[in-house]
């Protein structure tokens, strides 16, 4: 580098010479250094600038180019991951307490026709109808010839037909896969479970919803794809399931019933061990919702919930537990129970015109079964204090549990809740509740007053709920049910080692244009079960049962529905693992043996 | 020393290109190992979802129940009952196992021959 001095000697000297000022001299060459300095920093300062420039250009193009690929691209999975990588089905499945499947899904296929691409038609149309024989050969081809480009020929095919529709060897047939809904057990818990059904249908895959029942209630919970892995546990006890359906079938053809329900529950958790109503459906051809007749005769209708009966004297326990809460009787109290009882223009009269007066105990009201007790408990109690009660056992509203069916299911209830309302209510007539209402009702009582709620859903704990009876008055109430099976309405009941505790109620069913049939009848058994401990309410409603073993039809709870229920008993008894108890002799009287055996 | 440099720079260059482009080619098999498995996975795990669902069916009460009435005579299985119930005190021990013969078992003995000789019922009857 060549160093230019600021003060050049020649320069100098010729200005001190011509007398003027050398420092000019050196102020305009530094001057014009300056200037080179300047322009040589502004052209490095230009150049990195360009520099950064570009780099920043770059950078933002590679991003820009890169999220415009990730927008326009197909998503796809990130295939180098490890694990994690759950290929799992659309909606979860279902299974009983014990981990046994009861719904789950199976791939299967659609088939669809694209007539654009058949070879012929017509040969296609009457081999699918030899293999369908559903389809109509004529109408499938003229479907095919008829110019439109797709159509549907069948939702699912097992894999048998769809190799013969494969061996056709059409161009034009196609198919797609679908994920199915799957009920191994058939009618089993039919009505819990509802059934599913095809939503929006692609070509490629197309959504399952559940459409009654539990699959409709927990829809979005089965089809969520965070939990679709998990499966939903319910409460239903396969094993159970199967054996009460099956002793109620043979009890329901035996009775001459129209209809029958059961409901099996937990007392301390409210769970719901089996659910049976019949006539059943299978859910994996779930017939169509009847558009004609009766909805109730259908076999969609499910008896233990949407059925909304009057239940009988099996309300009388409510009556008579509500008394003893509230210190108005004793378990030995006398109760007015001459009949026919007038109030206004009523009569009420006992079953069969019986006069079981003038007084019983309270415990032989339950026992004995008799209305016009009842009636009077009902009056001592009154109206609004009888109401409230009822409604804080969950009678007087609509059944709450993961059914969707529960919620349209509303107890019938008088608005105006006047004084024969009160005594008809103690009875059981005059207010119309579902059976799984009277389940969770008795359940109540049986675990010692506190309230339940039924639920179908599995859990290994359990809230209490809040406690609507003393635990005395409920360990009362059901010593009373436990004599009504040792010598009142329902001694057949009486399951030796399971001590059966119950009420029968025997219902006129309503006729349409007013008035009650005396033929025609549903029968309830509310049972708890064992007595010394209780822990299962079993409730048995039979609908329209006859019994015609004796002289004279017998249409009485006590001969139709109570040994259906005995039955029941003694066969989920040992399933449960229940060991029979040796039951011991009661001590009030002087033997057991010389305690007079009232029967009906 | 400059150039020397360059040329080891060059084929520095040239074996990273030879690397990555064998790494390229790795990754794309192990990628498409990776989804061949995965298909597997899922064929797997469908077959498994078919065949509890099967087991599921060929378990149904309704045949279970079927199959032990028409095999009544083979197995007489019947509903459980209450009374069935029993005490692990009233359970059989099962019987003692028999003595094992493990070695070869002698069956001649070699006594003293006068001690046969009084034995011998024969020779004591007169």
């Amino acid at each position: 580098m060549i160093r230019t001095p600021l003060r050049p000697l020649a320069r100098i000297l010729d200005a001190r010479q011509k007398g003027e000022n050398p420092d000019v001299i050196e102020k305009e060459n530094l001057a014009i250094r300056h200037e080179a300095m300047r322009d040589r920093d502004r052209t490095r300062a230009e150049r990195r600038l360009f520099v950064l420039g570009f780099a920043f250009f770059m950078a933002f193009t590679v991003i820009g180019a890169r999220m415009g690929t990730l927008a326009a691209s197909e998503p796809t999975e990130p295939r180098a991951s490890v694990g994690g990588s759950q290929i799992t089905s659309q909606r979860a499945d279902i299974l009983d307490r014990h981990g046994r499947i009861l719904a789950t899904n199976m791939l299967t296929h659609s088939l669809y026709a694209q007539p654009n691409d058949m070879v012929d038609p017509v040969h296609a149309a009457t081999e699918l109808a030899a293999i369908f024989p559903e389809l109509d050969p004529k109408a499938l081809e003229r479907r095919f010839t008829d110019g439109r480009s797709f159509l549907w020929v069948r939702k699912v095919l097992s894999p048998e037909q769809m190799q013969r529709v494969h061996e056709i060897g059409d161009p034009g047939l196609y198919f797609g896969p679908r994920e199915m809904r799957l009920y191994p057990n058939g009618t089993l818990a039919a009505h819990v479970l509802g059934g599913a059904a095809f939503d929006a249908e692609g070509v490629d895959s197309a959504e399952v919803i559940g459409t009654a029942g539990l699959e409709k209630e927990l829809d979005a919970r089965l089809r969520d794809p965070a939990q679709s892995s998990t499966p939903l546990t319910l409460s239903i006890d396969l094993t159970l399931q199967a054996n009460v359906e099956e002793v109620l079938a043979a009890g329901m053809r035996m009775m001459s019933a129209k209809g029958a329900a059961a409901i099996l529950m937990d007392v301390h958790s409210g769970e719901i061990l089996s659910l049976a109503s019949l006539p059943s459906f299978d859910p994996n051809d779930r017939p169509a919702n009847p558009t004609e007749g009766e909805p109730s005769d259908s076999p969609l209708f499910n008896r233990a919930v949407q059925g909304v009966y009057e239940l009988g004297s099996t309300f009388k326990i409510f009556a008579v537990a509500q008394a003893m809460e509230l210190g108005l009787v004793n378990s030995e109290t006398l109760v007015d129970t001459n009949a026919p009882m007038r109030w206004g223009k009523y009569r009420i009269a006992e079953w069969d015109n019986h006069n079981y007066g003038p007084t019983l105990s309270v415990t032989d009201i339950i026992a004995k079964s008799s209305n016009v007790g009842s009636a009077h408990i009902g009056l001592m109690i009154g109206g609004e204090r009888q109401r409230a009660f009822l409604g804080s056992l969950g009678l007087l509203s609509a059944p709450q549990v993961e059914l969707v069916e529960a919620a349209n299911a509303k107890a019938l209830v008088p608005s105006n809740w006047s004084d024969i309302v009160t005594i008809t209510a103690s009875y059981g007539h005059g207010i119309s509740s579902s059976p799984l209402n009277l389940a969770a009702a008795y359940a109540t009582i049986a675990n010692g007053g506190t309230k339940v709620t039924p639920t179908l859903l599995h859990s290994e704990t359990h809230e209490k709920g809040p406690r609507v009876l003393s635990e005395e008055v409920a360990l009362a109430s059901v010593a009373m049910m436990r004599r009504v099976v040792t010598e009142g309405t329902a001694t057949l009941a009486n399951v030796p080692g399971y001590a059966v505790a119950g009420k029968t109620g025997t219902a006129e069913k309503p006729r349409k244009g007013g008035g009650y049939d005396s033929d025609k009848v549903i029968n309830t058994f509310a049972s708890v079960f064992p007595a010394n401990d209780p822990k299962y309410v079993l409730i048995v409603t039979l609908d329209e049962p006859v019994e015609t073993s004796g002289p004279k039809p017998r249409r009485t709870a006590g001969w139709t529905a109570v040994p259906v229920a005995a039955e029941i008993i003694r066969r989920i008894g040992p399933l449960m693992g229940m060991r029979p108890q040796v039951e011991t002799a009661r001590l009030d009287g002087v033997t057991a043996t010389s305690a007079p055996q009232v029967t009906e | 020393m400059r150039p020397v440099l360059y040329i080891l720079s060059f084929l520095a260059v040239l074996a990273s290109a030879f690397w990555a482009y064998r790494e390229n080619y790795a990754t794309q098999a192990q990628l498409k190992h990776v989804a061949a498995l995965q298909d597997e996975i899922a064929t797997l795990r469908e077959s498994i979802a078919l065949q509890r669902a099967e087991w599921a069916y060929l378990n149904r009460p309704d045949r279970l129940r079927d199959l032990a009435t028409i095999n009544f005579d083979r197995l007489g299985l019947l509903p459980m009952e209450p009374a069935q119930f029993g005490y692990t005190n009233q359970v059989a021990y099962p019987p003692p196992p028999e003595l094992r013969i493990t070695g070869t078992v002698d069956t001649m003995g070699s006594l003293d021959p006068n001690v046969i000789a009084s034995t011998d019922p024969q020779e004591q009857t007169p």
